[in-house]
């Protein structure tokens, strides 16, 4: 493994060095190592590019690490993972992509994820992405992700973008089965001209379905999100989205939520608020010795945590 | 030595109509050393003054002093280094600042877990309950207040401005509050209450009243005027102004 391939791995996976148990690590396209374990399988697709990532019944505490790698320019990696998560497993799944362009031209990771969880089974899925390379250079994220939950699952999202993206559009689906939920937790930050759209679209079909989206976002610069939600309530089920942005520069925020209730016990909020960070924050941080700046990359780092 | 010369402060200038004085020439010196308890009917400026020193809030007319130096136009952040420390009367919430991170920015380091202990259990709070805990909404008022008086104490200085600090907090741990001032001794400490228990921890007391020079004097002086039915912040003459 080169020092870049490292450096970006630590970035997106927190990796210093192989993990342990089941993982893959994808570079420029190509399989760059990987393992599969009994309780973890990753089987490598023959059809498209990708892996199906199987872990069984009943398995408890384990991680996979899935990181991909990007160090081409005019380049794009379209990978379709897929994830079978069986009935009362617990995992941590950790994802993520780190691009580094060195041309002027595009380096696009479309990651088509889809996960099918069975009965009572939990995931943790952790994602990060992070663009870098010469100026001028383009870094683009267009993600997929597919969601089921069956009865009592729960799938964990944490999705972060850490920042020198210069486009994402990304996309999650997901249809909540009975006393299933999704809690998803999503950081952006964009800066100078670069553009961020998040779309999550929620079915609650089970009965006691439940979601809870968190978006947080901080554009700065020229940058520009767009944020859309919407949730459908199709049983007795409760939702709850929440976009919350911090605008700083000459940036701009759109958020539009959309809420369905479409059955008589069908619970459903939506929260947005976007604006400069408050005053009174700024003031008091510069209080304890903080200057300005340091002020407000304290109350961004927070934010963003 | 904080001194305060000649000091004026108008608000809503801009509209003649709305435009009032909330300070008019107040002279005021807080020696090091000594607790003033500032008290005064609502909307006697109280909290501005406070907010002066600090450097929040620039006064319409008059200078500030520290130590001989003038710092009219310091910031913020100038008057913090230079050893200001306030304890807001409504602590501000943050989403994802903990406890820990509140602490680290106060002492400008990494604080050990022994040290931010150490700060918050001077204020009544189990360390262990509330370091990694996000200065949200998810505490109350009482709790908030107690972190904010705990980030003060970790931050230091010289001159402590704390607002209303008893505010939420409940009557049984008043003495427990009263002992944090004691623990500043040797600290010049500004406190803005009308709690009776906060103005008897008092060495000097100053009864501020907008329309009026503010009245200045020791504990024993002023506390017997301002338990007077109908006394409390009328009484003029008798006493020396700054």
């Amino acid at each position: 493994m080169e020092k870049l391939d490292r450096e970006l791995l630590e970035k997106i996976a927190e990796l210093h060095s192989v993990p342990e148990g089941s993982f893959n690590i994808r570079k420029n396209g190509e399989r760059l190592a990987a393992n599969s374990t009994e309780e973890i399988s990753i089987v490598q697709k023959t059809d498209k590019p990708g892996i199906d990532i199987i872990v069984a019944p009943g398995v408890k505490n384990k991680s996979v690490h899935i990181p991909v790698i990007l160090t081409v320019g005019d380049f794009t990696d379209t990978v379709y993972n897929d994830f079978f998560i069986g009935e009362d497993a617990d995992v941590t799944i950790v994802a993520g992509c780190g691009i580094h362009n060195p041309g002027k031209g595009k380096a696009e990771h479309d990651g088509v994820h889809t996960f099918r969880l069975g009965k009572h089974s939990r995931v943790k899925y952790v994602e990060r992405h992070y663009g870098e390379g010469v100026q001028g250079s383009k870094r683009v994220f267009d993600p997929v992700t597919n969601v089921f939950l069956e009865e009592g699952a729960v799938l964990e999202m944490d999705t972060t973008q850490l920042g020198g993206v210069t486009f994402t559009d990304r996309m999650t689906d997901a249809v909540i089965g009975d006393g299933a939920k999704l809690l998803v937790k999503e950081r952006l930050l964009t800066d100078g001209e670069e553009k961020a759209i998040s779309r999550f679209r929620v079915l609650l079909k089970g009965k006691d379905s439940t979601c809870d989206i968190v978006s947080r976002n901080v554009a700065r610069g020229n940058s520009r999100q767009e944020f859309y939600s919407d949730v459908v309530g199709e049983n007795s089920c409760f939702g709850h989205v929440e976009c919350d942005g911090i605008l700083l520069d000459g940036a701009r925020i759109l958020s539009t939520p959309q809420i369905d209730a479409a059955h008589p016990d069908a619970s459903l909020v939506h929260e947005a608020a976007v604006g400069k960070i408050a005053g009174d924050q700024l003031t008091k941080l510069m209080s304890l010795g903080l200057t300005e700046k340091e002020a407000e990359d304290a109350v961004i780092k927070g934010f963003l945590h | 030595m904080l001194e305060l010369k000649h000091i004026c402060y108008d608000v809503d200038t801009d509209r003649p109509d709305k435009a009032r004085r909330i300070l008019s020439d107040v002279s005021l010196g807080f020696p090091k050393g000594t607790v003033t308890v500032i008290t005064g009917h609502n909307g006697s400026g109280k909290s501005t003054l406070i907010k002066l020193i600090m450097g929040i809030d620039k006064p319409t007319s008059g200078r500030i002093l520290f130590n001989g130096e003038d710092i009219t136009d310091a910031s913020v952040t100038e008057r913090a280094l230079k050893g200001m420390t306030i304890a807001f009367q409504q602590p501000v919430r943050f989403k994802g600042i903990t406890v820990r991170n509140l602490l680290d920015a106060a002492c400008r380091k990494t604080c050990t877990t022994g040290e931010a202990c150490k700060y918050l259990y001077s204020v009544g709070l189990c360390a262990k309950d509330y370091i990694d805990r996000p200065v949200d909404d998810t505490l109350s008022g009482g709790e908030l207040k107690r972190i904010e008086l705990a980030t003060a104490l970790a931050k230091g200085g010289e001159v402590f401005l704390l607002d209303e600090p008893e505010a939420g907090i409940d009557l049984w741990s008043f003495d427990e509050l009263v002992s944090v001032f004691e623990k500043l001794r040797d600290k010049t400490v500004v406190i803005v209450s009308h709690q009776s228990k906060i103005l008897q921890a008092a060495d000097r007391i100053v009864v501020l009243n907008s329309a009026a020079q503010p009245v200045v004097g020791s504990r024993d002086e002023i506390l017997p005027s301002l338990t007077d039915v109908g006394a409390p912040y009328c009484m003029r003459g008798g006493m020396a102004t700054e």
